[in-house]
């Protein structure tokens, strides 16, 4: 796969980030050298090997169903760019277009 | 307009997201207690703090299962989880752990009624463990939009049908169905104002008799079964319409507006989400073995199918058997109520008479109803033994047993002075007197106008202050009589 300036462009959209255009030229350097070290696997014959996942054969460990409070709200909070009294705040999501 | 719908035929599929009762969240162990104040049930990993791992809480395991059973589904094995991956303030992982390639339930299906009444299977393609996203709060604060993310991370089931539905009706049977199972399972209260149910509608048309699909539309945002319904017929309309116009079907994702009574666009398929989905590597896979699904399916609740084909059984009628199973509380009161009297018909009439009238009368549920299983079942003997009239057992008595539900009944009938007189020597005195009342009558009735004995057991009753069993009253007047002929 090649990857040009557009892929760069909607992978930054979808993770909403922005980039200058000097910033894109090196993302689409740095990525293509990225997938043509991956590539390098496609020259091996891969018939019949499942991908590879997960690092041991361990099965999830579950946890019971039982509350344990960790964080009170205003740890929850503090971290936050932006925040009142009880919520996160964010800028305004208008969501609805009109028809 | 009606007979050019009926040369389209709707396609119609629906996804169902159930929010699981569970304690703690899926895959942390903050609380999900609905309605708390904003961002109190949150930890480091709901939050999405770096360094922070999942861990998969067992009951939503368990409630994957009992779902799947009561769905006639295959359950996976191997269960391994996955990341979607969208970017919205309210996720704060910036991805959804859920399941892509390896759902736990595959296939299986429910049984509805269709618009005519008729039986009809609806077919699941999948039922998927995922979690909740936060809530985004856009009308508190003018200039900001603010998150509460107690719901981040709360478990959700996704249920995912086959696009067997073909009007409005057959969805909201659908629905209804699916909140009566998750209510009988006891996997969530299924509530969908609350937003404990949720459901998508993937919706087209084609001409009759064409096997390729219209092109299909997605409605969201529906708050109630009724809308979902109003939802699907106002869009079947719509795309209809529209393609009979020349127009052609746009794939988007459309809202129902409940106040219009139409849907409208909301996103349309050009930023159509690319979730890029990847194995979440922070879980190791959840094996379901055999044993455990055998475990889960003997500690099953009663399932409202087993109970409706069990009263039918007991030879109530298919009305009585859907009520009384209808909602999952009902069922076990019933169900107590016959563990105290054989008299399943009479029983079956007490909750959808008295007891059902008074509960409607007073908007309350049938856990506070006051008066025990118990106590209805011994009204019932009462009454079968001739004790007492079913008008007084279901009318004064049930209402001084509603007023105070510690009384024995038996004693209530007698200070309320109900109890009949049934014994023959006490009552015969009563129909002596009455015949010998109506010397005349008594000629014509040998004469044969039968039509005269309730004349002599409406005298009877008097006699006795109202007292008397009509039943035995009335074979004693009619015994009297052939004697004198």
């Amino acid at each position: 796969m090649k990857i040009d300036k557009k892929e760069v462009e909607k992978l930054a959209h979808l993770a909403r980030l922005e980039f200058t255009e000097e910033e894109k030229e090196s993302m689409v350097a740095d990525m293509d050298k990225i997938l043509g070290f991956v590539a390098k696997i496609d020259e091996l014959d891969l018939e019949g090997v499942e991908p590879l996942v997960y690092m041991t054969d361990e099965e999830a460990p579950l946890r019971k169903d039982v509350v344990v409070e960790q964080s009170t709200r205003e740890e929850a909070l503090k971290n936050a760019p932006d925040r009142d009294t009880d919520y996160f705040r964010v800028p305004k999501v208008v969501q609805r277009k009109g028809e | 307009m009606e007979d050019i719908l009926k040369n389209y035929e709707p396609v119609i599929g629906l996804e169902i997201h159930v929010q699981l009762n569970t304690l703690s969240k899926a895959y942390s162990s903050d609380a999900t207690e609905y309605g708390a104040m904003p961002n109190t049930q949150v930890n480091m990993i709901s939050l999405g703090h770096p360094g922070t791992l999942p861990r998969v809480n067992e009951k939503v395991i368990e409630y994957a299962v009992r779902l799947g059973i009561a769905c006639n589904c295959t359950i996976r094995e191997r269960n391994e989880y996955a990341r979607k991956n969208y970017f919205y303030a309210d996720l704060p992982k910036g991805y959804q752990i859920t399941q892509d390639t390896t759902p736990i339930c595959n296939g299986g299906y429910v049984e509805i009624k269709d618009a005519d009444g008729k039986d009809k299977k609806i077919h699941l393609t999948r039922i998927h463990m995922e979690e909740d996203s936060g809530k985004s709060i856009h009308d508190i604060d003018p200039f900001n939009t603010l998150i509460d993310l107690n719901r981040a991370g709360v478990p959700l089931l996704e249920i995912v049908s086959e696009p067997e539905f073909r009007n409005g009706q057959e969805a909201y049977n659908y629905l209804a169905e699916m909140r009566k199972l998750v209510r009988y399972l006891d996997i969530s209260d299924g509530n969908m104002e609350e937003g404990s149910l949720r459901c998508d509608v993937n919706i087209s048309v084609r001409p009759v008799g064409r096997e390729k699909f219209g092109t299909k539309v997605e409605v969201k945002n529906m708050n109630s079964f009724r809308n979902v319904q109003k939802a699907i017929d106002y869009e079947i309309k719509r795309q209809v319409e529209l393609i009979e116009s020349g127009g052609e079907v746009v794939q988007q994702t459309r809202t129902f507006d409940a106040a219009r009574g139409s849907t409208m666009v909301l996103r349309a398929k050009e930023d159509a989400h690319d979730y890029r989905y990847f194995p979440e590597p922070d879980l190791q896979p959840v094996i379901v073995r055999e044993d455990y699904i055998s475990r889960v399916k003997d500690n099953l609740p009663p399932l409202p199918k087993e109970l409706f084909n069990k009263y039918r059984e007991l030879g109530l009628n298919e009305y009585d058997a859907s009520l009384l199973t209808e909602s999952k509380e009902v069922a076990l009161y019933f169900e107590n109520l016959i563990s105290h009297t054989g008299n399943y018909k009479a029983a079956a009439n007490w909750i959808m008479g008295p007891v059902k009238s008074y509960l409607n009368d007073k908007a309350m549920h049938i856990e506070a109803f006051p008066i025990t299983a118990e106590k209805i079942a011994q009204l019932i003997e009462m009454v079968d033994a001739g004790k007492v009239s079913n008008s007084a057992a279901s009318g004064e008595m049930f209402r001084a047993l509603i007023e105070n539900p510690d009384q024995d009944p038996a004693t209530l009938a007698k200070e309320m002075n109900l109890i009949q007189e049934s014994d023959a020597g006490a009552l015969m005195e009563h129909v002596h007197a009455a015949l010998a009342k109506y010397p005349e009558k008594v000629e014509e009735y040998k004469a044969g106008k039968k039509g005269l004995l309730g004349l002599f057991m409406g005298e009877v009753m008097k006699l006795s202050g109202g007292k008397a069993d009509p039943k035995v009253a009335s074979k004693l007047v009619q015994q009297e009589l052939e004697k004198q002929q």
